[in-house]
């Protein structure tokens, strides 16, 4: 067995074994720990297949990023997830036997599965091969110029998904009090300051 | 480091999106200046937007078949008479909204600018050449989509309608991208031409299923059954212009999508997918017009209305001929001029700062507005399929194709529906002409004035002169096949 070989069995063990703790923990911050370590394992196993580019990208935006709002939702939020599983056993029966018919669907399914021997090496058309090319310039290769147009509709789709969020939940609060920096900047110091004369033992009204 | 040579490619068929993505950005650059006092002036501005963009889709050559941006995109007569609906859907929601939006005290600068950027996806999906380019154009038109649906937040339905539209429609993308990567991994390329090369006649168990899972994510966007669940919780939901454009422009671009991936896609393996068409159209068909008959609030009587519908233009799409694609073209042109213009009548049912939603609220409509009345009856005749209104060629067209493809029980059946149909639609017409009248509504808004004049002159008047809309849709279908 090669070390390659042994680090895929090491990474796809714990990503699965993590996987399965994210909904087997009783604590949801403990959830989202172990969903982190899932992610990092799929990372590591993206390295393996020569795709470090997206394993860094993992590691950046759904490790760096997103699981750690995740955190702050859960801690947050509060949610009583004990209240959630209440239902569990009473739809065990049922969903056990969905379950099984899924498992045994699945089954038949892989069993009869072929793939095209010839669609293995298919992958990476588009990329001028036999340069030596990394990741971040194949891919910067084609992403500005043959997948231009999908670019700019992901573009798009992200700036519909910023307008949502602002339209659905940016409120004008009134009573809020706002710095205002213009108005600041533009005290002077015979509007902010005052000279008075304090007689002895009488002091001044403020 | 070697450079890369790339030419700008052929940007021409591209424009009317070009011209809304920049002037969508524009609006909201001049709506996040001005405030929310831009409302009025950025509804304004979305509609000549659109209606340019409209414009330069009617100039476009009609000739052949233009592919462009590495193939992803394509513009032929298809994409020209499906885009055409789509932007008048959209500039009829314009329309229909702007006043109801100010009476309701819920006007804001985001809405039309949402409207024209869900036209951008729904464009970019009438044009989609490969699957990339489709499920783009999909996401596009269903974030705005679903960010519309819970536009009005201080309202519990709204918002309601707005999540359940978004769980049910993130599913869905799941079960459409799940098929579209089972597809790509079966056939070892993600563009339409690249499939029908790879898939022959008996494609392998791998591609089926991709076939299956896609046209399930398909059918949640058309809102056929069995996928049609959050159809009416939605449509009830939204507010009411929000539901009008739910059932017109987006039902066009689903249409049309649905088109290209199995006509452009997947032409030679007609046999697996017919059979789920000929069973998502007969289950449309039936639970739409038998779950109507209970309904008592109008917005669900119309979401029933819509599912019943798209069951009858799927007929064509099951024929799988030309002349079954031209049918479809045919029922979704008539079925947007009936949508719009029952959604203008539903509209103007308001007094005192209320709206009236439910069916018994029209009851003697004859007597206090008989114009508006006898419109909404024309419109419900022509959805009952009677001739010689326009919703009776529209049924026409597909039943014909269907038996000359063979069909012949999908057709029986879809006849035997529309009767069972009937009898909702003509319910209406009863209420309004021979039941008690109540207290008049408002004047009509002058926005609902037009669609409803618009529509009622398709609706009334198709029947005069056919030709041109049947001619174009034949060659709309003739550039498919």
């Amino acid at each position: 067995m090669t070390a390659a070989a042994a680090f895929f069995y090491l990474f796809a063990s714990l990503a699965v074994a993590s996987g399965f703790m994210v909904i087997a923990a009783r604590n949801p911050v403990a959830s989202v720990l172990f969903l982190i370590l899932a992610f990092v394992n799929a990372a590591g196993l993206f390295v393996l297949m020569g795709a470090e580019f997206l394993a860094m990208i993992l590691v950046v935006v759904y490790v760096g990023a997103v699981a750690v709002l995740f955190l702050f939702v859960v801690m947050m939020l509060d949610v009583d997830f004990a209240a959630l599983r209440q239902g569990f056993q009473d739809y065990l029966p049922i969903g056990g036997l969905i379950g099984a018919v899924f498992l045994v669907e699945l089954l038949l399914v892989v069993g009869t599965w072929s793939i095209d021997p010839g669609l293995v090496q298919a992958p990476l058309g588009n990329v001028a091969s036999g340069e030596n090319l990394t990741n971040a310039q194949a891919l910067g290769r084609v992403i500005y110029t043959e997948y231009a147009y999908f670019f700019q509709i992901a573009g798009l789709i992200l700036l519909v998904a910023m307008i949502g969020a602002i339209v659905l939940t940016l409120r004008d609060r009134p009573g809020v009090k706002r710095q205002n920096i213009t108005v600041q900047n533009n005290r002077t110091q015979q509007a902010a300051v005052e000279t008075r004369k304090v007689p002895s033992r009488q002091g001044v009204e403020v | 480091m070697p450079t890369v040579h790339s030419v700008l490619p052929s940007l021409a068929p591209l424009m009317p999106e070009i011209i809304l993505g920049v002037g969508v950005m524009l609006l909201i650059l001049y709506g996040a200046w001005r405030g929310e006092r831009s409302a009025e002036s950025v509804s304004i501005g979305a509609l000549v937007l659109l209606l340019v963009a409209l414009s330069v889709v009617l100039s476009q050559p009609t000739q052949g078949r233009i592919t462009t941006l590495s193939g992803a995109f394509v513009s032929d007569t298809f994409a020209k008479v499906m885009k055409t609906l789509v932007l008048l859907g959209s500039s009829a929601t314009i329309l229909l909204a702007h006043d109801y939006f100010r009476r309701e005290r819920i006007e804001r600068f985001e809405f039309p600018v949402l409207i024209v950027l869900c036209t951008i996806g729904m464009m970019v999906m009438v044009s989609a050449n490969d699957l990339i380019a489709l499920y783009l154009g999909l996401e596009l038109q269903s974030l705005a989509a679903y960010v519309i649906a819970a536009i009005h937040r201080d309202d519990v339905k709204s918002t309601e309608a707005g999540l359940k539209y978004f769980v049910l429609g993130a599913l869905s993308s799941g079960m459409l991208l799940y098929g579209a990567s089972l597809l790509y991994g079966f056939t070892g390329t993600v563009s339409f031409p690249g499939i029908v090369s790879a898939l022959n006649e008996n494609a392998g168990f791998g591609a089926m299923l991709g076939i299956v899972f896609v046209a399930a994510g398909v059918c949640f966007k058309l809102a056929a059954v069995p996928f049609h669940m959050w159809t009416p919780d939605v449509y009830e939901g939204s507010p009411t212009p929000v539901t009008a454009f739910f059932a017109s422009a987006p039902k066009m671009a689903a249409v049309s999508m649905t088109v290209r991936v199995f006509i452009g896609a997947l032409p030679d393996v007609t046999a697996i997918w017919q059979q789920i068409f000929i069973f998502v159209a007969i289950a449309s068909m039936a639970l739409g017009s038998f779950a109507a008959i209970g309904q008592r609030s109008i917005k669900r009587l119309m979401a029933y209305s819509s599912i019943a519908n798209i069951g009858y233009a799927l007929i064509g799409l099951a024929a799988g001929t030309e002349q079954g694609i031209s049918g479809l073209v045919i029922y979704m042109v008539i079925y947007l001029a009936m949508t719009l213009g029952a959604f203008a009548i539903i509209l103007s049912l308001r007094r005192r700062d209320v709206m009236f939603e439910s069916i018994d609220d029209l009851s003697g409509l004859s007597r206090t507005h008989p114009w508006l009345a006898f419109c909404l009856a024309m419109m419900m005749f022509s959805l009952a399929g009677i001739p010689p209104l326009a919703g009776f060629f529209a049924k026409f067209y597909v039943f014909a194709a269907a038996i000359k493809a063979g069909l012949v029980t999908l057709a029986v059946i879809g006849v035997v529906t529309s009767v069972v149909g009937a009898f909702y639609y003509l319910r209406i017409v009863k209420i309004m002409y021979f039941d008690e009248a109540k207290e008049p509504y408002e004047a009509m808004a002058p926005g609902l004035r037009v669609v409803l004049a618009l529509s009622s002159v398709v609706v009334m008047l198709f029947f005069l002169v056919p030709g041109p809309l049947v001619g174009v849709a034949g060659r709309a279908a003739k550039s498919l096949f």
